[in-house]
């Protein structure tokens, strides 16, 4: 498309505003974080490492990471595990309710999280809890696994859209069986189409908070819990606000290592 | 199997892989059963229930589940006003963070896929994922100190004369549009690089101008992923609660309707009553768009 140097330039500026207003916010957050000032006022009235030192040695912000990153590796291996079989039905046959399997299957990210939410909640309430099951670690893990499903199942799918299914096949004709196929034509098509789904799928777990909010029950903390509980207090607001400024700076590592391993350019698809 | 093997047993796997050759139902079957399991049990189950309580009552004074059939809670959400006031103005609030996401995201895709130089585009990528990493509650935080009255919006717009609009409906906009964006970017950026370059060459060739090729071959082949991004910033600002509580002032939408319910006025029979309006919203939403391939754009 022979773009007008004028059209070229103004394109380039939305781009360049759109990442400004982006990263002012985020860079807010990080300067904050020395911020004498503990309400956060504009410009920063001091330096400070004082809340970077109280935060290394604040126990709950640990716990609840650590929670964080059980549920969002729970959730990860039950959505890799169910949506690659998933992509793989749909991908590869013709069935009768293909489409509605389609719908099914982004719903429970299509539908608000409050929705999930109070319906994981009530159904926990009366089915699993009669049996000995509470709300806890696991639950937590259920529930995300449900809206985590589809991002998985979404990279597969368009990976396996795009290679065909002949190389299977003459694996096949060459007397490998079902599971050798697997491993050794099927899966390293796949394999980065994985990893960044599963890269995503964990993002998206990790930072969840309403359908945590619902399923997670008195005694679980992640670390979005734990930031929405601590935020509205005065002395602590300031750590929350380190915590923060580390997981922005953090985030930068899995979107860089799923940009490597991916050869799809968007490096996962949501 | 050859006959050399056929002398000794095949093993196990070998036999359930020959089985499993054989029989492509079979292989279909052991495909679907965990994943759609999980989706039917787990997330329709509850889904089912919720709706089933929708027609339940709660005993006015020990707070617990009355389990008889009745319409009281859908007439309630039907004739109360305050509802309807409601449920209009976060269905306004989800529409204008999708347009606002769409005419924002637009350019900065378009210019990722088909403007900016090959070597780039990674590092943009990686600059509008990034911060979909970052917690959601951080970035709603940052924007309440930013609106707030001494915050960086006052700041910078007091020497224009200007002061920060506060906390309100226009800064939930702002927030949640500001939230949602990189969901909006991600197709679209995936439509536009799907897009053949010799489509757009044959267009130009044609004489088309840049404009005419834009709206005759580009925006019609990315209407599927803009519609794919939609039903995320749609149903994603339908639910949302927490933004408003952060930096929506006194305002309220339809989750916060549906939170309180729940929450502190024990009245799950009525929340999920009003919770059928966004599912209804949505699947309606879901089934119009499924025709134009938006699915396959997710």
């Amino acid at each position: 498309m022979r773009l007008s140097r004028g059209a070229r330039a103004a394109l380039a500026v939305a781009m360049t505003l759109g990442l400004a207003v982006i990263y002012v916010p985020l860079g807010v957050v990080i300067v904050s974080s020395f911020n004498t000032d503990k309400t956060f006022g504009w410009p920063p009235s001091g330096f400070t490492l004082e809340w970077w030192r109280r935060a290394v040695d604040n126990v709950g912000a640990r716990d609840a990471l650590a929670t964080s990153v059980k549920a969002g590796f729970g959730a990860t291996a039950i959505a890799l595990v169910l949506g690659t079989l998933l992509s793989f039905a749909v991908a590869r046959y013709r069935f009768f309710g293909r489409d509605v399997v389609s719908i099914l299957v982004v719903l429970p990210i299509a539908l608000p999280g409050i929705v999930t939410g109070i319906a994981l909640s009530s159904a926990i309430q009366t089915t699993l809890r009669p049996i000995g099951i509470d709300f806890g670690l696991f639950t937590v893990i259920i529930g995300h696994a449900t809206f985590c499903v589809v991002i998985v199942y979404n990279n597969v799918l368009a990976r396996l859209r795009r290679t065909s299914g002949s190389l299977e096949e003459a694996s096949m004709d060459l007397g490998a069986g079902v599971f050798t196929t697997f491993r050794h034509v099927t899966f390293p098509a796949v394999r980065s189409a994985l990893f960044a789904g599963g890269l995503l799928a964990f993002a998206l777990s990790f930072d969840e908070v309403i359908v945590t909010t619902f399923t997670a029950g008195a005694g679980v903390q992640t670390l979005p819990i734990w930031i929405l509980s601590n935020l509205t207090r005065p002395n602590q607001a300031p750590i929350v606000n380190v915590v923060a400024a580390v997981l922005i700076v953090a985030s930068v590592v899995p979107v860089w290592l799923a940009q490597r391993v991916s050869a799809d350019t968007a490096g996962g698809r949501l | 199997m050859s006959s050399a093997e056929g002398a000794r047993p095949a093993s196990f796997a070998r036999r359930v892989s020959g089985t499993l050759y054989r029989r492509p139902g079979l292989r279909l079957g052991g495909l679907l059963t965990a994943p759609l399991g999980y989706l039917v049990v787990v997330y329709l189950g509850a889904l089912g229930l919720l709706l089933m309580s929708a027609f339940w009552t709660t005993d006015e004074f020990s707070g617990n589940l009355v389990k008889s059939f009745t319409w009281a809670n859908f007439h309630a959400v039907a004739t109360t006003s305050v509802y309807r006031t409601v449920l209009i103005r976060s269905v306004g609030v989800a529409a204008a963070v999708t347009v606002i996401c769409t005419a924002v995201a637009f350019p900065m895709a378009f210019f990722m896929a088909k403007v900016a130089p090959v070597r780039l585009r990674r590092g943009l990528v990686v600059a509008v994922l990034t911060p979909l990493w970052a917690s959601y509650l951080v970035k709603a935080f940052a924007w309440r100190s930013m609106f707030s009255g001494d915050g960086v919006l006052d700041w910078a717009l007091t020497p224009f004369g200007l002061s920060s609009p506060g906390f309100g409906l226009p800064a939930t906009v702002v927030v949640l549009s500001y939230l949602w964006l990189p969901y909006m970017i991600l197709p679209i950026y995936a439509g536009l690089e799907r897009l053949p370059e010799s489509m757009l060459e044959a267009s130009a060739d044609l004489g088309a101008k840049a404009g005419r090729t834009f709206r005759s071959v580009v925006l019609p082949l990315t209407i599927p992923a803009v519609v794919a991004g939609s039903i995320f910033t749609f149903s994603l600002s339908l639910g949302d609660y927490i933004t408003v509580q952060i930096v929506g002032g006194k305002t309220q939408l339809i989750g916060n309707l549906i939170q309180t319910n729940v929450g502190a006025a024990n009245n799950l029979p009525l929340a999920a009553a009003l919770a059928t309006l966004p599912i209804v919203i949505m699947v309606g939403y879901l089934l119009a768009v499924r025709r134009t391939g938006a699915l396959d754009n997710l």
